[in-house]
This record gives structure tokens, C-alpha cells and sequence, in this order.
């Protein structure tokens, strides 16, 4: 990849130590992708921000980062460990290490969004625009359903790209690399938000290309449905970007009933939970109406925390949908999600029912409990009863 | 015996210990201890093995974009790979974690290296001069 002048400064140092650091990232990733140059972005979102996921090393790097770095660019980061306006029972050690990064993130200037869903928060910039998304279920969403331009940028590469502006021309943000030579056909109906889930941990898992295609028959997916496509697609494999479209020329990979069946045994590893837990990715409007509606006039018989961005809190608010599904039983933690929270530890849950892929996969790797994979519907049918 | 390969430079340096291979690709996040550098994932081919001092020798890193501040943490901990050998084109989570922990990364190795090497036997990852040289001791 070739660097302008000023670019080959800014690695040396000219520009202070974070800038050095920021083009050594993206010379390495523009290599790795065989990029030639690097374009303006419009846009970072960066992953990174829960202590339980990049630990003291991480904690320490951004504080040294933040000091003389500052976003030039739109800049948006991902949820952090728990609900900052919520007292809640963490050791002195998380909550000190937690709140030392986020005032880094805000030292760096960036927007406090805490959210992984930063596409059903901000404006969209106008489709073919360049940005540049690390957590994955944004970066595969944005460029399958909003038409927005990323690679699955890393925590890093993304933070490197909101200080200098400037992203790899590589991959994802050429037209010929967003083109499916592979789709994964689907040989059962679709019908829940879970089955499309399976559907993406299945085709993440088997196909590695930057862009896979789906075809499951829907004329266009909404928006629950191609989040939890997204989700899963990121959690299992390297894929940026599902497409529709259907060449001749593409390989096609059935998906049986049968893979399903194996994957879900793989991540259902509870036959029951003492708790629901509700959003990876954190749930949009969308989601609390279709919630509000399905608990209306029940009861909830297990605790239910309900992950969602303040923001997204704000909206349900003053739209009555928090006071309904409150009434039903339901618990709001903001500013988080439920892949590696401290709120959700083997210590105080043996198992907890999720209908999120990425959530069963996180819960049964990383915060070590039990998982009950079921769909919205099914949870609340069984789990809350009629006043 | 020593048999050496051209390979790609994504990440410069030199870094020397003995290959640890696996066709399975590995997400950094959840799959690996940070202190240790065991991987702890039990579905994993590498299921009990440490990162640590080896050069690892992989197809990449999936899910969790986070995985590159894993592979920093690894390096504080002093318990990083000597070096990273992509069996795929380098993916972006793994070049970015290595270039900021100055773990040389190197892909795109020529034709026929890759069963030249096992497992435990000795490798040398030359970044800079984009040269792999395996050391074969039962010859």
C-alpha cells in the first residue's frame, strides 16, 4: 500500500505517538487486504469498550491512546458493561476499570452512543458512502441491508480510522468484492427470528469470502430478522456481507434441516434458564413494540433483563413501551448487552434463556453459563402468564 | 535440515518457536485465555494448547472484532505467539492486533511449505526479508 507524504510522516511520528500507531494499524490491515491506498471514511464505530472484553492491557493502552488522539470524523462506540444511571452489584475493580474507559473514549471525543447498534440510532449517511464498522453485526448489517461500505474492521482498525479519518480502499468498499460467489440456500421454511440466526451462524461458519449470498425466499427481510441474520453471521465466521442477488455463476450450499439441528444442539445447552436475557444485538423499537405487545396483560414467571441503547430508551419512553413491558416484569439495563456482561456470571445463574445466536454463543463461551435458545414468541408463551 | 519459504509481510519483525498448526480458525475472544495463552474452546483442534512463545500457523480469526485487543493483551502478558503465520490472506483482526503488538505476521507462503511443516517442529518467521524457514530435526 502506498502512503502519501503526509501519511508517511504521521507513521513516523511527526504527529504524535496515537497517530503513529493509528497508521501502523491500518498499513498492516491495508496490506493484509492489498489495498493501494486509503480513502476517507465517513464514519467509525468502534468495538472495545466492555472491560470484561479487552481487559487492563486495554484499559491502559487507551488511556495512553486518548492523550493526544482526537476523532476527526463521525464517531460512535459499542456498549459497555453495565447500565451507568443503575446501581448494580460489581466489584470496585470492574466498575473502576469500566468508567476509566469511557472517560478515554471521551477523551478521544467520541460519541458516548454505548450501543451496537449505532444503524437504528444515527442518520444514515447516503448509500456507497465509506465507513468504517468494527463490531461485527453493524459492519454486516450496514453493508447488506443499508448499503453502506465497510470491511469488518476491527477494534482497533476502527479506532485507527475515527483519528485519522482514512481506511484501507480494499475488500468491502470495492464494488467487484461485493458479490457472492457462494450462497447458502436454505431447504425448510423460515419462520422465527431464531431460524434465521441458525441460518447465519450456518453459512458464517461455512463460507470464509467477504460477501456470502441468502437465499431464503423472503422478498425483503425485516428488520428483526436481518439483524439476527447479521448477528449470527458475524459470531461464527469472517463474513462482512450477505446479498441477495442470484448469478448463475454462484456455487450453491443447501442448508438442511439436519445442520440446523446441530447447531442448535451445539449452543441450546440448558433445557430451561433462571433468567431471559433479551438483546445481542441490543433490541431497536421495533423489537420493545413487538415486546410491549406480546407481554400486554401478562405477567412475567422469571427475571427478564432487557438490553437496549439509551437512546433507543429515551424513544420507547415517551412512546409507552417501557411502562408496559415494566408492568409485565421486565428489567432495562442500558448501555450494555448481553454478550459479556458482568451482570451475567455462573455464580448467580446456572442458565438463562436468550433467542439470540450471538448471545448463546458468548453466554456459553465467555460468560460460561447454560443457554436455552428459544424465539421471542415461544419465551414469552412460556414463560409469562396471563393478570 | 532447514527448509525455507517466501512468504508475504503484513506485520515486520522476527520471531523463532516451534509451529503450532491448525486448520480451524480461532475467535480470539472467546476461545483464548489471555494470561496463559491456553486455548480453551474444547471444540477446538488446538482445545488445551498455548499460543505462548509458538508460532502459531492458522487460517484467521472469526467473530469478535475485539479479538485484536486479545492478541495485545497476550503480548502484555507475555504470553503471545513468537509469530503469526496466516494460512489464508491475513485477515484484519489479526493485522491489526499484531501491528500494534509488534507480532510478526506473515501470509501467502509459497506453494508446498505448509506440508513441510508439523506441529512442534522448529520455524523461523523472518518478517522483514518475507523468508519462513522450518527446521526439520528427524532428518
Amino acid at each position: 500500500m502506498e502512503l502519501t507524504g503526509e501519511e508517511e510522516n504521521m507513521l513516523r511520528g511527526e504527529r504524535g505517538e496515537s497517530l503513529a500507531v493509528a497508521y501502523r494499524i491500518l498499513l498492516a490491515i491495508g496490506e493484509a487486504t492489498e489495498a493501494e491506498r486509503l480513502i476517507p471514511v465517513k464514519w467509525a464505530h468502534i468495538s472495545g469498550v466492555n472491560y470484561n472484553t479487552i481487559g487492563d492491557s486495554g484499559v491502559d493502552f487507551l488511556e495512553e491512546f486518548s492523550k493526544s488522539a482526537r476523532v476527526v470524523i463521525r464517531t460512535t462506540i459499542n456498549p459497555m458493561g453495565f447500565d451507568q444511571n443503575k446501581t448494580v452489584n460489581l466489584s470496585e475493580n470492574f466498575t473502576k476499570k469500566q468508567m476509566s474507559i469511557a472517560r478515554s473514549y471521551h477523551m478521544l471525543g467520541t460519541t458516548t452512543s454505548f450501543t451496537c447498534v449505532p444503524y437504528e440510532i444515527f442518520d444514515i449517511p447516503e448509500k456507497g458512502s465509506a465507513v468504517s464498522f468494527a463490531e461485527s453485526n453493524a459492519a454486516v448489517f450496514s453493508n447488506s441491508i443499508l448499503g453502506l461500505l465497510t470491511n469488518r474492521e476491527s477494534a482497533l482498525s476502527a479506532l485507527a480510522s475515527s483519528i485519522t479519518g482514512k481506511s484501507p480502499y480494499s475488500n468491502l468498499l470495492m464494488d467487484k468484492f461485493r458479490h457472492a460467489k457462494v450462497t447458502v440456500k436454505p431447504d425448510y421454511e423460515l419462520v422465527t427470528e431464531l431460524d434465521y440466526g441458525l441460518l447465519g451462524y450456518f453459512a458464517g461458519n461455512t463460507v470464509s469470502d467477504n460477501c456470502i449470498g441468502i437465499n431464503a425466499g423472503e422478498e425483503k427481510l425485516d428488520t428483526i430478522k436481518a439483524k439476527a441474520l447479521s448477528a449470527a453471521i458475524g459470531t461464527s465466521g469472517s463474513c462482512g456481507m450477505f446479498t441477495k442477488e442470484q448469478g448463475t455463476k454462484q456455487e450453491i450450499i443447501s442448508c438442511g434441516k439436519q445442520e440446523v439441528i446441530t447447531i442448535k444442539d451445539e449452543l441450546n445447552t440448558a433445557e430451561d434458564g433462571d433468567l431471559i436475557a433479551l438483546g445481542s444485538p441490543q433490541l431497536g423499537l421495533n423489537e420493545l413494540h413487538l415486546l410491549a405487545a406480546l407481554v400486554e396483560g401478562k405477567r412475567l414467571k422469571k427475571r427478564c433483563i432487557i438490553f437496549c441503547a439509551r437512546a433507543i430508551h429515551s424513544q420507547a419512553e415517551r412512546l409507552g413501551l417501557i411502562d408496559g413491558i415494566e408492568h409485565a416484569g421486565g428489567e432495562f439495563m442500558c448501555d450494555s448487552c448481553t454478550c459479556l456482561t458482568p451482570l451475567i456470571t455462573r455464580a448467580d445463574f446456572d442458565s438463562v434463556i436468550t433467542n439470540s445466536v450471538k448471545a448463546a454463543y458468548y453466554l456459553n463461551h465467555s460468560n460460561r453459563v447454560g443457554v436455552c435458545l428459544k424465539d421471542l414468541k415461544t419465551i414469552i408463551k412460556e414463560c409469562a402468564d396471563y393478570n | 535440515m532447514n527448509t525455507c519459504f517466501k512468504c508475504r509481510k503484513i506485520v515486520g519483525g522476527y520471531g523463532t518457536g516451534n509451529a503450532l498448526l491448525t486448520e480451524e480458525r480461532i475467535n480470539f475472544l472467546s476461545m483464548i485465555d489471555t494470561e496463559k495463552g491456553i486455548i480453551e474452546d474444547p471444540h477446538h483442534q488446538l482445545s488445551g494448547s498455548s499460543v505462548k512463545g509458538a508460532v502459531l500457523v492458522f487460517p484467521g480469526a472469526i467473530g469478535s472484532s475485539v479479538g485484536a485487543y486479545v492478541i495485545y493483551s497476550l503480548k502484555v502478558n507475555g504470553a503471545a505467539p513468537a509469530a503469526i503465520i496466516s494460512t489464508n490472506k491475513a485477515d484484519i483482526t489479526t493485522a491489526s492486533g499484531c501491528a500494534i503488538s509488534n507480532i510478526p505476521l506473515v501470509d501467502t507462503l509459497e506453494t508446498g511449505s505448509f506440508f513441510a511443516m508439523r506441529s512442534g517442529m522448529e520455524v523461523k518467521v523472518d518478517a522483514d526479508r518475507k523468508i519462513v524457514c522450518v527446521t526439520n530435526r528427524t532428518f
